[in-house]
């Protein structure tokens, strides 16, 4: 099934052209790599697509509907880029940030409810943070936080899973873990990932399709064509996975 | 206490300093967090230009006050969306041009400068029965309003972007914020006056977090202190015969001083570094 659908979505930034011509569709079950240099626009191809930013033109579809009429965002987890770069003073445990998922739906004391509660802690579990509900987020090491806001995005059961530079700052020991935990949720779980990197290394050890993005999109395809393709050649002649993500 | 207690004015003062301390103390939480501290401030300098309005065409202070402030408010944040002004200068433009209005109407109508001086600094123990039942009714649908929309606005409050995603109308969220702080802001200058209220909203929340390890538990300390503040602040003026409001605000203070020095090792470290 097709999940996103993207038709000519252009976008422009103060008349500069950031998004050009993208056609792309991300499917059910696919963990898809948006990938591209600093720039690229691949920040704000997600957010066209999560109706955070208008396209200047083209249409978006959402689980077969204009992103106008989608309403059901429970549908959708996100965890944005720079997620934790949070106020290490603010004062919420682990169990209330997973729960603010909960509330965009039409119940909004069902984070409290029994129902919400167990979906918080079963949601804790999957990203192995069970014990830590309890924990100020602040104390948290940045591979833990971002493990607490994978938590927060699944705690609706959403079918497709939006992930921008997760990464960022966070040691490898920690990237390799927290990678092979995705694996499990797209492979065991059947989750849809669509991860933001700048980081091609990742694309080559977990990801099934590469979305490669210079305002256009210049690839879109599966990963093996991708290895084989001069987009990748060319990636890596440029040492492209060296590249420290800054903006 | 206890017998003075049966007197009808003090159980009037009573409730509504509690349930106004309460008020104040859930908003300032929200706030500060956001970074929205001074509001409170800039708000109730706009309360003044309200209240001398109101005593300048003789209607109910409060009233003149609730819809000058909430007008007030509404226009700060559409400016801030339209008018590019950064951070607190609506604000800031506001609260002077309604200390100036407020001057400007008492220096036209001369004879109601000594209760335009009760507003500015508070006196809860006259407050009379209609205004007891307006401020109770009001402060009554404030925190019913945040409890019924606490979530969301626990989630703007902490990631913005992620509570947009999620479906979350962000906009019409602040704009519910400014209405409920404007109305508790006119509602607490009967409090802590015009010159002193702000300090409700941001003390006993500052206290409330600086030894909160979770939302909830900075919501209850927050709540505490000021209840305790207003109750024992009351209890001191009758005791000692001094302003209320001032008692108020400087046992507020002390339990934000207690707090900050046990917070070492247990809660959240003071923001100030």
């Amino acid at each position: 099934m097709d999940l996103i659908v993207l038709r000519g979505v252009s976008f422009r930034y103060d008349g500069a052209p950031v998004l050009v011509d993208i056609n792309m569709t991300i499917r059910e079950g696919d963990f898809l790599a948006i990938i591209g240099p600093n720039g690229s626009g691949k920040t704000t191809l997600v957010k066209v697509i999560l109706g955070l930013l208008g396209p200047s033109s083209g249409e978006v579809e959402i689980f077969g509907k204009p992103r106008q009429e989608f309403s059901d965002w429970r549908k959708i987890g996100y965890v944005p880029q720079k997620a934790t770069h949070i106020d290490p003073f603010f004062p919420a445990s682990v169990e209330e940030v997973v729960g603010m998922a909960l509330v965009s739906n039409r119940r909004p004391r069902s984070a409290s409810g029994r129902e919400g509660r167990e979906r918080i802690l079963r949601a804790l579990e999957e990203v192995g943070m069970g014990e830590y509900r309890k924990w100020p987020i602040g104390r948290l090491s940045g591979g833990q936080q971002q493990r607490v806001f994978i938590a927060r995005a699944l705690v609706t059961s959403p079918r497709i899973l939006f992930l921008d530079e997760p990464t960022t700052g966070v040691d490898a020991e920690t990237q390799t873990s927290f990678y092979d935990m995705l694996d499990l949720l797209n492979r065991r779980e059947g989750l849809t990932i669509v991860l933001v990197t700048h980081d091609i290394g990742i694309v080559n050890k977990h990801v099934t399709s590469v979305a490669c993005l210079n305002q256009k999109l210049v690839y879109h395809g599966s990963h093996e064509d991708f290895c084989r393709s001069g987009v990748f050649r060319d990636m890596v002649g440029r040492g492209d996975h060296l590249i420290s993500h800054e903006h | 206490m206890h017998a003075l207690l049966a007197y009808g004015f003090l159980q009037r003062a009573f409730l509504a300093g509690v349930l106004i301390a309460v008020a104040c103390a859930v908003l300032g939480i929200f706030l500060i967090l956001r970074k929205d501290a001074m509001i409170g401030h800039g708000l109730s300098h706009i309360a003044f230009a309200g209240v001398a309005l109101g005593l300048f065409l003789n209607v109910l202070p409060l009233a003149a006050a609730l819809a000058v402030v909430i007008a007030a408010a509404i226009t700060v944040m559409k400016l801030k969306d339209r008018a590019g002004l950064h951070g607190d200068t609506a604000i800031g433009i506001f609260s002077s041009l309604g200390m100036a209005v407020g001057i400007l109407l008492a220096s036209l109508a001369k004879g109601f400068n000594v209760e335009l001086m009760s507003y500015l600094f508070g006196d809860i123990l006259a407050i009379e029965p209609l205004e007891v039942g307006l401020t109770v009714a009001l402060a009554a649908a404030v925190l019913l309003t945040v409890r019924l929309n606490y979530a969301k606005l626990l989630f703007m409050t902490f990631d913005r972007e992620s509570a947009r995603a999620a479906g979350i109308r962000v906009g019409r969220l602040d704009m519910l914020l400014m209405v409920l702080t404007a109305v508790t802001i006119v509602l607490g200058m009967k409090v802590a006056g015009i010159l002193l209220v702000a300090a409700l909203i941001v003390i006993p929340a500052a206290a409330g977090l600086q030894i909160a390890r979770s939302f909830r538990a900075a919501v209850r300390a927050s709540t505490a202190v000021a209840v305790v503040s207003v109750a024992a602040g009351l209890g001191l003026s009758l005791a000692l015969n001094v302003p209320a409001s001032a008692a108020i605000v400087v046992l507020c203070f002390l339990a934000f001083a207690v707090f900050s020095l046990r917070k070492k090792g247990r809660g959240v470290p003071l923001r100030s570094k």
